[in-house]
């Protein structure tokens, strides 16, 4: 456990014209925070191991694989948002890397330039490329944004300046005239990927695609329905970490460590044996996204000795309850599949977003939780004021519920865990 | 014997139970190593439980303790023991402020808590006392003897300081300055309790439910009773004691 750290490529760092002193402290304090939350779990699955090196080899590994491939001629996109269609950089032998926009190291080079009561995510990533700490920013070949929300949408007009920075239009209702605008705005992007690679996608690529990337969701799909079981057979820190490596590793073989994982949390279940005792309590999050390395709440509750058991979030379940229909081999065809499963995504940018209400409870029973903790970034105004439905919907089931808004910094600590432990004792009766 | 120890962010604060009967209650500032302070605090009892609450609950379960509870859980134990029938209660006390709703067994079925800073909290109020020049102990009364609101907006204590340097200078009396930086004290914990189910009785527990303008003017503006236990800030400690009874 004492081993444990986040390799060091000082020499690939300086190629990629990274800040390699500022950003080698930012990595051991990682590998510190990586040791203290998630290697002194006890009843760790062994199969967690091919998770740790993922985190070992953050900047190091897959940093390496994503310049290979840019040798390549394969493009390389970066990405912020699940609203990504991933299948037609997958088609194009590219790959989609999740950024870096989960830590308050990166704010003050951002607040620099942005104003300071925005979104700490977006005020995270846009200081992790203003500040040149982030090796994924480094390498892509151009960033993918979208207008989910005013923050980034008027962010990516900066971000621009110091990395290329496309910008795709999400619709805000689901209307027939959205879906058609969604399916424009994916033919556009396709266009965009073909001339980055300079090459035509094929619809035989674009199947195989689709099958890779559905191969992946499910894997994550598997995983979160083995969380159900009681006693969980892994911690909701180590099922939110691999949520976060999803968005960053090579997704075949992602999909088929899942995999391997689930195979042993099967056996776990099937032994009944579990991370915690069967009487821990089980806590389901809903809400914003915790991007890597934004672990607090799960921290904090399972510090307090609960287990999460469910992320309905984008990163979590939003990512991958929907797969698309599989087996066309007609690209008209298989792009209005694809925009029919981008257009079930439930995020808040949509109005109305009745549909997440539902998914919300429908994934508090599936996963057998017995309260939800809604977290909502500071300054995320869609998801903080739907967060007044998801706590309506809650009060009238009877589900013991509790809403955070919290930040990156550490500075709340003491009152939220106050809050969690209380909240705890309230499910607890 | 059972004892319960609300190390607070201010005081610390000791409940002594003999079965049904408070036997004491003793307070003392947190200083700087509060746990020794409660170790001090207690030398010579012999307790078959202590239960530990407030900030410094879990040190305290690392030191001497045998358990713990949330600050929320011992104020709605510590509000029942003084008024059975408490439904909501509001504790405000050096750092937090936080309001809690029982059903009719007196669990919680709701609670809210003011962010990670201390505006509209004892705090609060003892440095805006200092900045005028006040005693804490001076300083409610001293509100209660003004009728006229000077505004103040801010909340927050360092802001808040500048707009009373700034009303100073322009002559406003002490006493009406007073008045107007409980009164922003109080608009927000009406805030706070406006927000939870409707009841029509306050209890109203933590060190500040000690100051008699705050007391008045969230009844006031609230439009509710509101109800001061006999000791307001051993309320938490209180509650732990009976958590402890009950293990």
């Amino acid at each position: 456990m004492q081993d444990f750290e986040v390799k060091a490529y000082p020499e690939m760092w300086h190629e990629l014209n990274m800040d390699v002193e500022r950003f080698d402290k930012a990595r051991q304090m990682l590998g510190g925070a990586y040791t203290k939350i998630f290697l002194s779990q006890a009843n760790r699955p062994q199969k967690m191991a091919y998770f740790d090196e993922m985190i070992s080899e953050i900047f190091g590994g897959r940093v390496k694989e994503l310049m290979q491939a840019k040798k390549e001629g394969r493009p390389v996109v970066g990405t912020f948002c699940v609203y990504i269609p991933e299948e037609i950089v997958v088609a194009a032998n590219g790959i989609c890397v999740g950024l870096c926009g989960g830590s308050p190291g990166s704010i003050p080079d951002a607040e620099k330039i942005l104003p300071r009561n925005i979104c700490p995510m977006v005020k995270s990533a846009f200081g992790f490329k203003a500040g040149r700490i982030c090796p994924y920013f480094q390498v892509v070949d151009f960033v993918y944004g979208e207008t989910t929300c005013d923050a980034k949408k008027k962010t990516w007009e900066i971000l621009d300046r110091l990395v290329p920075t496309y910008v795709m239009e999400i619709p805000q209702m689901k209307k027939e005239r959205d879906r058609t605008l969604w399916l424009e705005e994916v033919k556009d992007f396709k266009a965009k990927i073909e001339a980055v690679s300079g090459k035509t996608i094929s619809s035989e690529q674009l199947a195989e695609a689709i099958k890779i990337l559905n191969g992946k969701r499910q894997a994550l799909q598997r995983l979160t329905k083995l969380r159900a079981a009681n006693p969980a057979p892994i911690s909701g820190k180590d099922a939110l970490l691999i949520e976060q490596i999803a968005f960053y590793d090579e997704p075949v073989r992602f999909a088929a460590k899942v995999n391997e994982l689930c195979d042993e949390l099967d056996a776990r279940a099937a032994k009944g044996e579990g991370i915690l005792p069967k009487s821990a309590l089980r806590v389901m999050v809903s809400g914003t996204p915790m991007a890597l390395p934004n672990w607090k709440i799960h921290n904090l509750v399972e510090s307090a000795g609960a287990v999460i058991v469910n992320e309905e979030s984008c990163i979590g379940t939003r990512y991958f309850k929907d797969l698309i229909t599989e087996g066309s081999l007609d690209m008209e065809k298989q792009l209005a599949a694809l925009t029919d499963r981008y257009m079930r995504i439930d995020c808040s940018c949509f109005t109305p977003n009745d549909e997440r209400v539902t998914q919300v409870l429908k994934e508090y029973k599936d996963s057998a939780a017995q309260g939800i903790i809604h977290y909502s970034l500071q300054f995320c105004h869609t998801y903080n004021i739907e967060e007044i439905k998801i706590r309506e919907a809650c009060q009238r089931e009877g589900i013991p519920y509790l809403s955070i808004e919290s930040d990156y910094s550490p500075d709340d600590v003491g009152q939220l865990q106050t809050r969690i432990e209380a909240f705890l004792e309230q499910v607890e009766g | 014997m059972d004892i319960g120890i609300d190390l607070g962010s201010r005081a610390l604060k000791m409940a002594v139970f003999d079965g049904d009967e408070l036997l004491e209650c003793r307070m003392v500032e947190s200083g700087f190593t509060p746990h020794q302070q409660a170790e001090e605090l207690l030398k010579g009892l012999k307790p078959h439980r202590v239960i530990a609450t407030g900030y410094g609950r879990h040190l305290a379960h690392k030191n001497f303790a045998s358990g713990v509870i949330t600050e929320i859980k011992a104020h709605s134990l510590g509000a029942r023991y003084f008024f059975p029938q408490a439904m909501t209660i509001l504790d405000v006390g050096g750092q937090d402020s936080k309001v809690i709703t029982l059903n009719r067994e007196g669990k919680v079925v709701n609670f809210q808590m003011n962010d990670k800073c201390a505006a509209g909290t004892g705090r609060f109020l003892e440095i805006m006392a200092a900045s005028l020049g006040y005693t804490l102990a001076e300083f409610g009364p001293m509100a209660l003897s003004s009728d006229h609101e000077a505004p103040i907006n801010s909340m927050c204590t360092v802001f808040a300081e500048s707009e009373v340097i700034s009303l100073k200078n322009h002559g406003v009396p002490a006493a009406d300055i007073a008045r107007a930086l409980h009164l922003a004290v109080v608009s927000r914990l009406v805030g706070m309790v406006r927000r939870m189910e409707e009841s029509a009785t306050l209890v109203f527990t933590g060190g500040v439910a000690r100051n008699p303008a705050i007391v008045s003017l969230l009844q006031e503006r609230l439009g509710v009773e509101v109800f001061v236990p006999s000791l307001p800030e051993h309320a938490g400690a209180v509650g732990a004691a009976l958590h402890a009874r009950t293990l």
